[in-house]
């Protein structure tokens, strides 16, 4: 797999070499792994999405690049560096924006700078400071006027932007979105697709984004991988080469389409070779 | 129309309570009935008035007992709740002796309990204490022990210690489970003094309940039992008037969005 974008020399910003990883020994001895052979080199800032049916290890490849899992075979590179523990490099959402309730919106998007080191530390001095870029980072993505509402006060869509906007407040340089939008009517997921990507275009993190929505993955994304599911293993790996900015009228043009198509053939073998899907 | 609604759900209790104490006096003078069997509630308010600085005595004596046993319930319940909710090895090595011993009659330890401490305030205070910890306890741990995996991955990832993630998120979550456990265990914590002072005491409530159904005072019995529950009550009110104010974003159902 070469990257056109980047020269060849040049380190790769995620750099799995052939990863597996059983979650207990009992299940390393049974040769019985959660995810296979995972071999991925993403670029710096690259934009990537990974599809395939639920349960095939999409979110155990979060823990292992997030550093929250170790692989029982194989090498994992994060920025040139061999990944031993959790990286404080990322940030994460989830469907679920699970925001404390007791606090309001713009101190739910503060509370990763209490935990993570340099801010942690100097977090009491400089609290006017870090509130300013948590209130700025709300306004960007739409919620002005909410910041001091509490979050059962917010809609799901304003939930869930929040809990991006707390991902992203410690400028984090790899975003781990895990099916951030699957619980949004269509009309507030599309909105957000574009917020994400204005965020993106911005500051350049670099996005693994896991979803059962391909077309999401085909707007969003700059390479989507296919995962299949026992084994888990990346089968496919597609890059989108639509031009940028996209816009949300992309979607319905004929290329669009036929890659989403394509991508669904792909899946629908998967699933005629005996896996279950859920879209 | 919804007002005229909300202020008759605001007094029904007292409403409920008139009905039923005009009921009561009705049947009883109805039927003629002895005082010293079943007092009308006449009987028992003049009872209540002819020996109201006795039974004043006798109530402070169990208020402040009940309070000092509730209050050891509250540190011991709290932290125990804390250690077992923190640590899954605790949790299920304490819970099951925990559960087993919460299935004991806490009245079956007054005689214990007076052998070691005598007669008096010793035994009170423990009883109260003991009956009332538990449901603080196990609030206490049920809060902390319930965080979504998700959230912590989120903390874990950025680098929180166990202890920030219990700091940050488990102890405030189980407030509304801590306030909420108040409220049920003060009620026990009086069951437990008036039990305990029935049989092993020279003063209070429970003490005035045994000596004046010895004397065939069932005037003053009545009073006593109805200083007990309006004790009960009243704390039953500030707690959870506390609860409301200091965790309302977990009752936001009650009073709209």
């Amino acid at each position: 797999m070469s990257a056109p974008l980047a020269p060849p020399e040049a380190p790769y910003f995620v750099d799995f070499r052939d990863v597996w990883l059983a979650y207990n020994d009992e299940l390393l001895a049974q040769n019985h792994f959660a995810v296979e052979g995972i071999d991925l080199q993403v670029r710096q800032g690259e934009f990537i999405a990974i599809v395939g049916p639920s349960g095939c290890g999409k979110s155990t490849f979060m823990k292992l690049t997030t550093g929250l899992k170790m692989p029982s075979m194989g090498r994992i590179l994060i920025d040139g560096q061999p990944v031993t523990g959790p990286l404080k490099i990322s940030g994460m959402a989830f469907q679920a924006p699970s925001l404390l309730p007791w606090r309001t919106t713009v101190d739910n998007v503060l509370l990763p700078l209490e935990i993570v080191e340099p801010y942690r530390s100097s977090f009491k001095q400089k609290r006017k400071e870090y509130e300013a870029r948590a209130r700025a980072l709300l306004q960007k993505v739409g919620l002005a006027g909410y910041e001091d509402k509490f979050p059962w006060q917010l809609s799901g869509g304003m939930q869930q932007r929040a809990s991006i906007c707390r991902a992203l407040i410690h400028e984090p340089k790899m975003l781990l979105l895990d099916e951030p939008f699957g619980a949004l009517d269509a009309f507030t997921r599309e909105e957000l697709w574009c917020i994400l990507r204005d965020l993106w275009t911005e500051q350049k993190f670099n996005v693994i984004l896991v979803t059962h929505d391909l077309r999401e993955s085909v707007f969003l994304a700059d390479t989507v991988y296919v995962m299949s599911k026992s084994p888990g293993r990346f089968v496919v790996k597609r890059e989108i080469e639509l031009p940028r900015p996209r816009e949300l009228e992309l979607t319905y043009t004929k290329e669009f389409t036929d890659i989403v198509h394509e991508l669904r053939g792909h899946i629908g073998a998967l699933r005629k070779a005996g896996a279950v899907i859920n879209q | 129309m919804a007002n005229n609604k909300k202020m008759i759900e605001r007094w029904s209790p007292w409403l409920l309570l008139v009905a039923v104490l005009v009921t009561w006096q009705v049947l009883c003078s109805a039927f003629n009935v002895s005082e010293f069997i079943f007092p009308s509630p006449a009987r028992i308010g003049s009872q209540f008035m002819e020996f109201k600085w006795i039974i004043a005595g006798h109530a402070w004596r169990t208020f402040w007992v009940t309070m000092a046993g509730f209050g050891l319930a509250i540190v011991v319940g709290v932290l125990l709740g804390f250690v077992i909710g923190s640590s899954r090895l605790a949790y299920a090595a304490v819970y099951p002796l925990m559960t087993a011993f919460n299935a004991l009659p806490k009245a079956a330890f007054v005689p214990i309990l007076v052998v070691w401490f005598g007669i008096g305030v010793g035994p009170a205070i423990l009883t109260a204490f003991l009956i009332s910890f538990f449901p603080i306890m196990v609030n206490i741990a049920t809060g902390l022990a319930t965080l979504e995996p998700e959230l912590e991955d989120v903390l874990r990832v950025l680098g929180a210690r166990r202890w920030d993630v219990l700091m940050k998120v488990g102890l405030p979550r189980s407030m509304p489970y801590f306030y909420g456990s108040l409220k049920v265990a003060i009620t026990l914590a009086f069951v437990g003094t008036t039990v305990s002072e029935m049989t092993a005491a020279n003063e209070g409530i429970g003490y005035l309940l045994i000596s004046a159904g010895s004397a065939m005072q069932m005037g003053l019995a009545f009073a006593g039992l109805l200083v007990v529950g309006a004790m009960a009550m009243v704390m039953y009110e500030l707690f959870s008037l506390i609860e409301k104010r200091t965790t309302g974003w977990a009752h936001r159902g009650s009073h709209g969005e």
